[in-house]
């Protein structure tokens, strides 16, 4: 759920205005400007090398968030996360290819793809649960990345889709540091929509689900409809960031979009931390710059000549050893770590919160 | 008659696959996603023994699948061991992840190339005709392997000491902990025994034609053979691996060759539409998020 930074002292609200706000008190006003500030800084202060990291974080920070909204809050499994990624791709570089479609069209044409496919993503999960729906995800991502290899082969692409630039009020997007504003925006966008989705109705549906389906069935809550729903904007989000991901790089291969990526935005959302989108964001940081570290630290170390070739097997191995030692040291990921870090200072000199009950 | 034997053959690779992911859920309702990857581990284990065991292809042979039970049994008890009584979805993932760190290490130790411990090993492999239709020698011995898997289970499971206790965990976890039953053991074991028959068949088939990195999809593909005859059932996931191989082949034969890797996954769909617990899977609570 949405929720303000534990503070020390007592922040009481005297209009209910103040209750839907979503910047309440002046620290957070204050440091939300910082941030925003630091973003806007940030291209101008750091090379294209970085710039290009930031995009990248920025474009896995939509898929990991829309995954976060259907596993973390909707309680709904899925592995077939490149599969949608790899539809809105797919969309964006047929319609670009075929006739020429400008970025007005193919935007919301991924989304619709996303939508429809949300839709048959969701279906069975009326009626399977946990690890079969896991299952039927998985199986679902196959025949999506296999229609798209049909059509690579059918149209004589096999290597690939070259889409060009697109034009935003008629200036093409070329530059790192447009891309970036691009993605920031897009990715604000997202965020403010899940916030806005998870404190309203839908969300608070949601959570009920996730937590049990029979007693919010019993509450009065449409459990086909808002299961559906989940995996309906979920997956529209996704395919936007497929959309994005063809403009990006520019070139769309089926080959990008295996079960890999799958699992690394499962592994985002573990990393991060489920349940909260601060982790989506976190995790798919820690995601995408993860290879690039263990990359600098290989060439710390002294014969890195013999292990050149093996840097791929070398990220593979220590990204599933990552995964592990989170899945079983830290289950509440990356957040868990930000909160205790927040905790310690908070309640110091003390170490643990108060008994619940007790006197807040 | 070449394609009975091809669906035959098939069929017996996904069938000797399939029985690991049903030893192991059926025990610990455990999805072992990293089932293609520990397979190619059993074969990639061949190369290693086969550099020990120069002129013994039988004694390296036989090293290797001692090793992949052993390599089973230490993942239950250094990871698996860890993730029981968590979320289904952690459970999973744990075996994923191991997978990536599998197929990681397997190319750091013996690099991405395609490897053939047929050559390393000494033995050939000859083509059989049998009434018309060819079949390569390890074919035939997987075929042969396979059959006698499933008896060997079957016969374990049913009259042996620990194959009535794995039985018995399986059914109700706290009772057969409460009649004594060493749990820990029996998961240890069920986990050696998956691996033993996924490295069987990843042995088996790399002495066919290879070791390749695509082996773990093979892997992936078995899984819903496994599916369709019922995650609990032995007999189901030798039925469904004939079920998946027949519409595979004949499918790739008649329609697109391209469909080789996702006819499994059509299957698998349209088995969860109409029976998601499988043809003689036990209709469970499937209420485990």
């Amino acid at each position: 759920m949405f929720r303000p930074a534990p503070r020390a002292s007592g922040y009481f609200r005297t209009a209910y205005a103040q209750d839907a706000a979503l910047v309440q008190t002046c620290t957070e006003k204050a440091s939300l400007v910082l941030f925003l500030v630091a973003l806007a800084v940030l291209p101008f202060a750091v090379g294209p090398f970085l710039l290009d990291l930031a995009c990248q974080v920025l474009l896995a920070s939509i898929g990991a968030l829309s995954l976060m909204l259907l596993t973390g809050y909707a309680g709904q499994i899925s592995l077939g996360h490149a599969g949608l990624i790899a539809a809105g791709a797919f969309t964006t570089g047929i319609l670009a290819r075929e006739i020429h479609a400008p970025f007005w069209l193919t935007l919301p044409a991924s989304a619709l793809t996303g939508v429809v496919l949300g839709f048959i993503f969701g279906l069975p999960s009326l009626r399977l649960r946990g690890l079969y729906l896991a299952v039927s995800t998985l199986a679902l991502h196959f025949i999506v990345i296999y229609l798209g290899g049909e059509y690579e082969t059918k149209r004589g692409f096999s290597t690939g889709i070259v889409v060009d630039p697109p034009s935003l009020f008629g200036v093409a997007l070329r530059d790192g540091r447009a891309w970036y504003f691009v993605l920031l925006a897009a990715t604000a966008a997202c965020l403010l929509i899940c916030i806005n989705l998870l404190r309203s109705r839908s969300g608070r549906a949601w959570l009920a689900i996730h937590t049990r389906e029979t007693v919010a069935e019993a509450l009065g809550i449409h459990v086909a409809r808002y299961k559906l729903l989940a995996f309906v904007i979920s997956s529209a989000m996704t395919s936007v960031a497929g959309c994005l991901f063809a403009y990006y790089r520019g070139f769309v291969s089926i080959e990008a979009f295996d079960l890999f990526l799958s699992i690394q935005y499962v592994a985002m959302i573990i990393i991060g931390g489920m349940g909260s989108l601060l982790g989506a964001i976190l995790g798919a940081a820690f995601v995408v710059v993860f290879p690039y570290v263990i990359e600098a630290l290989l060439h710390l170390l002294p014969n890195v000549q013999r292990l050149a070739g093996d840097i791929f097997a070398v990220n593979y191995a220590s990204f599933g050893v990552a995964m592990i030692l989170f899945l079983i040291f830290e289950p509440l990921g990356l957040v868990g770590i930000w909160h205790r870090v927040q905790n310690y200072f908070l309640l110091w000199p003390f170490k643990q919160r108060p008994l619940a009950g007790g006197r807040k | 008659m070449q394609l009975i034997v091809n669906i035959i053959v098939l069929a017996s690779i996904y069938a000797l696959i399939a029985c690991g992911y049903v030893l192991i859920y059926r025990v610990s309702r455990v999805l072992n996603l990293a089932h293609g990857e520990l397979m190619m581990l059993g074969a990639y284990l061949v190369l290693a023994t086969a550099s020990l065991f120069n002129n013994h292809p039988a004694l390296a042979l036989g090293m290797a699948v001692l090793l992949s039970l052993v390599a089973g049994g230490l993942v239950y008890v250094f990871l698996m061991r860890k993730m029981t009584g968590e979320m289904v979805l952690a459970a999973i993932l744990t075996t994923v992840a191991l997978g990536i760190l599998i197929k990681g290490v397997v190319v750091l130790i013996w690099s991405a190339q395609q490897q053939y411990p047929a050559q390393a090993l000494g033995v050939p492999n000859p083509s059989l005709a049998i009434a018309g239709a060819h079949i390569s020698l390890w074919s035939a011995v997987l075929v042969g392997v396979t059959a006698l898997t499933y008896g060997a289970l079957f016969v374990f499971l049913r009259f042996g000491r620990w194959g009535t206790r794995m039985r018995a965990a399986g059914q109700n976890p706290l009772l057969a902990a409460q009649r004594g039953i060493n749990l820990h053991g029996v998961y240890a074991l069920a986990w050696g025994l998956s691996t033993l028959t996924g490295a069987a068949a990843g042995i088996l088939m790399a002495l066919d034609s290879g070791i390749t990195q695509a082996m773990p999809i093979i892997g992936l593909k078995a899984f819903p053979a496994a599916l369709v005859g019922g995650l609990d059932s032995l007999a189901g996931a030798l039925i469904g691996a004939l079920i998946v191989a027949g519409a595979e082949v004949l499918l790739i034969y008649y329609v697109d060759p391209l469909l080789s890797d996702v006819v499994p996954f059509i299957v698998l769909i349209a088995m969860l539409i109409v029976r998601p617990w499988g043809l003689f899977g036990t209709r469970e609570e499937l209420d485990r998020v």
